[in-house]
């Protein structure tokens, strides 16, 4: 019993130091994203991001808009557009991955 | 063998390495054919019903993140409309790119006429249509989707109709537009304004008659009379609205010929987990249907007993099937992440299923529902079989 708490204690640790890091993904999750990027995102954004029913999402577009704007828009959809809020299927931690991947151009 | 005779031999190995459909066989015909878009390879494959195979791969057809595809009448060419503003003929038989113009830089969909002599497509950008002619893909008339002040909507829901015409509607503009192309040398587009808040999509009755739109912006549907288009749009299901509440619409729903049956259209709702049911005669609501999800597409069997739905995230792994007469939910299927497509052979008996995600193309029996094939394609998205040719509004 003695034996576990320090191990306990290392787990908690290793929680308090995971929070504040948490823009880090598990690679499944990351894999995920990216294929809903291309895929469900692109089914109006377009599988390249060059644009459809809504607007491109390349990122000589992307670089011009504060990363924040970006999660928000993700997170709670562009009111008076078909843009719909994601906080039901992704988390803050989600759209920030998206919002750097789509300014750093990760897809295409 | 004789020096004659492995010349012969020659010969047809060089004829069956140029003609891979058409002649590996035997001469063949084509109307048990189809194609299935594999979207993030801008390729197609050539399928075969009656064998249930791929017969090839036809490569070099743009981004094909939103694709689909018309046939000409005699079914040997398919027109494959891209994202791009591509606009490919695929050659069934000879399994290749026939022809291909590059016509816009945003397109999301396109009509043939009723005689086979046009092509249309549908364009976001810049907004408008553009016509060709069928045969050579040169350009025929530009109608650009200019409104109000000057800017240009985006359009959708073009379909061909009767007489020559093409139906379709402006996003932006919240616009029905009929542009009559009987005469080549002097067309003519008429407009109905202010039909509703962003048309998203339109079908037209298989018989050609009704122009339906569904609204993204505002509850109900638009409905235009071909068969007395001065009489304008009039407007339906407007009460039946998705509540106070509407949910997130992670996918705009597709509307398509195939959603009516027994006199009555089957139309998604935006943002709600229902299937609106409306009688064509007296436009009355005869139902809403609950669902799992946010429906995507609603097609009927071609025996127009059962309506086969499937969803957009988060339930895009299953399909739930309908009885028409029961107005109930009574198969659930879950073929897989990514249910994208349905498309069923001509007389009902087997319908193709395509599963993004996992990469695969299912065929079931439709009255057993079991799955009778299993295909390996590349992120399959829309499925279209050649007996379309011989349909209004496909």
């Amino acid at each position: 019993m003695t034996r576990r708490i320090p191990y306990l204690l290392a787990l908690a640790f290793s929680f308090a130091m995971a929070v504040p890091v948490a823009a880090a993904l598990e690679p499944e999750r990351e894999r995920a994203l990216g294929n809903l990027l291309v895929h469900d995102c692109g089914s109006c954004h377009g599988t390249r991001l060059r644009g459809g029913l809504g607007p491109p999402l390349t990122p000589d577009r992307m670089r011009h808009l504060p990363r924040d704007w970006i999660v928000d828009a993700i997170l709670d959809g562009r009111r008076g557009t078909a843009m719909p809020p994601w906080r039901a299927l992704l988390t803050p931690e989600d759209a920030a991955w998206l919002a750097r991947s789509l300014q750093s151009g990760v897809v295409e | 063998m004789s020096a004659h005779r492995s010349l012969s031999w020659l010969f047809t190995l060089g004829l069956l390495a140029t003609l891979p459909v058409a002649f590996a066989g035997g001469i063949r015909g084509t109307g048990d054919l189809g194609l299935v878009i594999e979207r993030t390879t801008g390729s197609v494959r050539i399928l075969e019903t009656s064998g249930n195979r791929f017969l090839a791969r036809v490569e070099g057809l743009g981004d094909l993140s939103h694709a689909s595809v018309v046939y000409s009448r005699d079914q040997r060419y398919a027109y494959v409309f891209g994202r791009d503003g591509g606009l490919t003929r695929v050659d069934m038989l000879e399994a290749r790119v026939d022809r291909r113009v590059v016509q816009a830089g945003n397109s999301i969909g396109g009509a043939i006429s009723q005689d086979g002599s046009l092509v249309a497509v549908s364009n976001y950008e810049p907004g408008g249509v553009r016509v060709f002619d069928a045969a050579t893909l040169e350009p025929v008339a530009d109608l650009p989707a200019t409104f109000g002040d000057g800017r240009r909507s985006k359009v959708v829901g073009l379909v061909d109709a009767p007489g020559n015409r093409f139906v379709f509607s402006l996003w932006e503009a919240g616009e029905i537009r009929v542009a009559d192309l009987s005469d080549r040398a002097n067309i003519v587009v008429t407009r109905y304004e202010g039909i509703g808040v962003n048309p998203y999509d339109a079908l037209v009755t298989p018989d050609g008659r009704y122009y339906i739109a569904g609204l993204f912006g505002e509850p109900g549907l638009a409905v235009l009379d071909l068969w007395h288009p001065g009489e304008g749009v009039r407007r339906i299901l407007s009460d039946y609205g998705p509540g106070d509440e509407p949910l997130p619409v992670y996918k705009m729903p597709h509307l398509e010929g195939w959603a009516v049956a027994g006199g009555r259209a089957f139309v998604p709702a935006v943002g709600a987990h229902e299937l609106l049911v409306v009688d064509l005669e007296s436009w009355d609501p005869v139902a809403r249907i609950p669902l799992q999800g946010q429906p995507v597409f609603a097609i009927a069997r071609p025996d127009g007993r059962h309506v086969w739905v499937n969803f957009a995230l988060p339930d895009n792994d299953r399909v739930q099937v309908i009885d028409t007469e029961s107005l109930a939910v009574v198969s659930e299927l879950e073929p897989g992440p990514g249910v994208l497509h349905m498309e069923f052979e001509p007389r009902g008996e087997e319908v193709w299923l395509s599963v993004r995600d996992e990469n695969r193309v299912l065929v079931y029996d439709t009255d057993s529902l079991a799955v009778l094939t299993e295909l390996e394609a590349a992120t399959p998205s829309g499925i279209f079989f050649t007996a379309r040719a011989h349909r209004t509004g496909l």
